[in-house]
């Protein structure tokens, strides 16, 4: 009989290109996203050493950290911001690459537009200088971040250095609560094997909580696998998997349909296939999760309070808490209920899709923001803004107060005008509550959308299974 | 690539747990299409004070650490965003080497690409280097990268183990994507065979 493999064994064989002992294996790359940030030194070196693009129409660009989202038609003021934008697009155009510029239809933050555009698709392997590549795995794609030198490296060779990962099976079993999401699934499990828990390994996550997901809760969870240190996520394909990318643009047109997805479907792990490591969530107490300190997996669940430090034995762990009290201003146990928030943020690669926002909507309707919050919500795309809109989920939005912007990066990183300032709280969909990363100074609060959107309303944390659908 | 082989220097601590490269270098100064001049950025709030003084607190702007070039730091340094930004920050201020007793993944990765040695010790080793840089001003470290030998002032040594690949391309100051392209022929072979080509 075959040898039984996993999703990730069989993605690294199928593109191992060159191996030799004692050294990293050379493996090909199927897709490489770039955005403005992490590729200008990159291209710059390819041209200093003469070098070009080998294959640019395995490359696709966009603009996503930096733009503005605010009225697209206006020009940037950050005069940096502004350069770096420009950069990207002379590069693209020197070296042939696809760009999806900030005023097109399809641009949007690059981990929401690769699915949507059906360029990220099952086997494939995926490379993005950026850390949330990761969020592709949903697909059954080996896809992980990388650095600016690989990110050149990529783009002069196609293809990278690679040692092999071990493999961790996360599953995810049991009946999930309603009120209960893909966030809080995944909090859970950053919560439970920490912010290092998967450092070296690949995570597949199995389990028929993830066969009940679908695609955008999937890539909610595969998002945040480098939370946990991972250098990837992935889920394995199935059926679900290929109806989403289903008549999308850039899906391969020289097989049949069914050809193709019986190839993707080969991928997924075979039955009995082993990993170096496992372990099991049952979901069926899960609460909805909220961080409350400065590193994911200070996490707890809503009806939980902060630590007491007095029970945490490590010092070095004691200290790091207290700290993270400290710049969050809060107390040692304190109930997380009840917090009052001064700013929501309903967007980001981790949550900021078409049910996202569906889900925060049906929270937000007939209702009206607190009056000391201020509440914004920020497509991951356009392609989302302009479905949300047919929907009329914007005048939902709208109407209770909220700000309805044009997609991109936005507060998750406020690399762009849209910023925490100093002190203030935020109820946050997005994937990291470090120091300052929202803004200097800034307190962020990890929470799934609905959780977001009825803390704008009432001006602190609820409980979302309490809340009173209008 | 710049080479790495041998290298004596200050070293100067840093006690927090998972520090992320958010913290490494703040995305405000992200905006530059440079790779140089980051070094001042390096850990930005933390070492300035709102009116933009040296924050006295932050140990390393003590005077005595000015002039390091070895950092020790705690577990899983470097975690969280993909930004080479952070080794280019490092560099920049003068850090060539890192002491840690584990490294996130990526940036990892991005440290040997940018010519810096980062050294995993086993805890209780750190631990220990820790009570003697607070303990002894001026405390420096020999790092020997070929004999994977660590020499503290008192002449006691420290091994470390280092994947013997990644050393080979540090200490000769190997180019990655040169690496690669004398396999060109196996790459033009895979593009064939998969269609690609
Ligand atoms: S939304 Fe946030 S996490 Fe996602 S790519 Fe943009 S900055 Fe990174």
């Amino acid at each position: 009989m075959a040898l039984k493999k996993n999703i990730y064994e069989k993605i690294w064989d199928m593109h191992l290109v060159y191996e030799e002992p004692g050294r990293d294996a050379i493996i090909y790359i199927d897709t490489h996203f770039v955005h403005e940030v992490t590729s200008p030194q990159a291209f710059e070196s390819l041209r200093l050493s003469k070098r070009s693009v080998r294959r640019p129409q395995k490359t696709f660009a966009t603009m996503d950290h930096n733009v503005p989202t605010s009225d697209r038609s206006a020009p940037i003021k950050d005069v940096l911001s502004k350069k770096q934008i420009e950069t990207l697009r002379n590069n693209c155009h020197e070296f042939d690459v696809t760009l999806f510029d900030m005023d097109t239809i399809q641009s949007g933050i690059v981990h929401i537009i690769g699915p949507e555009l059906g360029i990220t698709h099952p086997g494939a392997t995926i490379v993005c200088g950026d850390s949330h590549t990761s969020t592709h795995g949903a697909f059954g794609a080996l896809a992980f971040g990388i650095g600016t030198s690989e990110v050149e490296h990529v783009l002069a060779t196609q293809t990278l250095t690679q040692k092999k990962s071990k493999t961790f099976e996360i599953r995810i079993n049991g009946k999930r609560p309603s009120g209960v999401t893909a966030k809080d699934v995944i909090l859970a499990v950053i919560g439970k094997i920490g912010t290092a828990g998967a450092t070296g390994y690949v995570v597949e996550y199995t389990g028929e909580v993830i066969r009940d997901f679908n695609l955008e809760e999937r890539m909610t969870v595969c998002n945040m696998s480098i939370e946990a240190g991972a250098r990837a996520g992935l889920i394995s394909p199935d059926d679900k998997t290929c109806d989403y990318l289903k008549e999308r643009k850039y899906i391969p047109q020289d097989e049949t349909w069914e050809k193709l997805t019986s190839k993707w479907k080969n991928f997924a792990s075979d039955e009995g296939a082993v990993y170096d490591k496992t372990m099991e969530l049952f979901v069926d107490q899960l609460e909805p999760q909220i961080t409350w300190g400065t590193t994911p997996e200070q996490v707890t669940s809503i009806n939980g309070s902060t630590p007491d430090l007095s029970r945490i034995k490590d010092p070095n762990k004691r200290k790091a808490v207290k700290k993270a009290l400290q710049y969050m201003g809060l107390n040692e146990n304190m109930p997380l209920k009840g917090l009052k928030v001064d700013r929501v943020f309903i967007g980001s690669c981790t949550n900021s899709r078409m049910s996202d926002l569906r889900e925060a909507s049906k929270v937000v309707k007939g209702y009206k923001t607190h009056s000391t919050v201020n509440a914004m919500v920020v497509p991951g795309s356009q392609s989302v803004k302009k479905m949300a809109e047919e929907e009329g989920l914007d005048k939902i939005f709208k109407e209770a107060g909220f700000d309805w912007r044009e997609s991109g990066c936005s507060m998750c990183l406020g690399m762009n005008p849209d910023q925490l300032r100093a002190e203030e709280r935020c109820a946050s969909t997005s994937n990291r509550n470090f120091e300052g990363r929202q803004g200097k100074g800034g307190r962020t609060h990890l929470v799934s959308p609905v959780m977001a959107a009825a803390a704008a309303i009432k001006g602190s944390f609820v409980d979302i299974r309490e809340w009173k659908y209008k | 690539m710049r080479s790495f082989t041998t290298l004596e220097g200050i070293v100067a601590p840093l006690e927090d747990l998972n520090v992320d490269t958010d913290q490494i270098i703040p995305k405000q100064f992200l905006k530059r299409i440079e790779k140089t001049g980051f070094g001042k950025f390096l850990f930005y709030d933390w070492r300035y004070l709102p009116n933009g003084k040296l924050n006295p607190d932050f140990e390393m702007n003590h005077p005595r650490y000015k002039e390091a070039s070895i950092l020790l730091a705690k577990e899983n340094f470097g975690c969280g965003s993909s930004r080479e930004h952070a080794p280019w920050a490092l560099d920049d201020y003068g850090i060539k080497c890192l002491l840690a007793p584990s490294f996130a993944d990526i940036f990892y990765n991005n440290c040997f690409n940018n010519g810096i040695l980062p050294i995993v010790l086993d805890y209780p080793l750190i631990e220990e280097l820790f009570k003697n840089v607070r303990q002894i001003e001026d405390f420096r470290l020999s790092i020997d990268l070929p004999n994977q030998r660590i020499k503290k002032p008192d002449g006691k040594t420290i091994s470390f183990d280092i994947d013997s690949f990644r050393k080979h391309c540090l200490v000769n100051g190997l180019d990655p994507i040169g690496l690669t392209l004398e396999h060109e022929e196996k790459i033009t072979e895979y593009e064939k065979e998969h269609g690609i080509l």
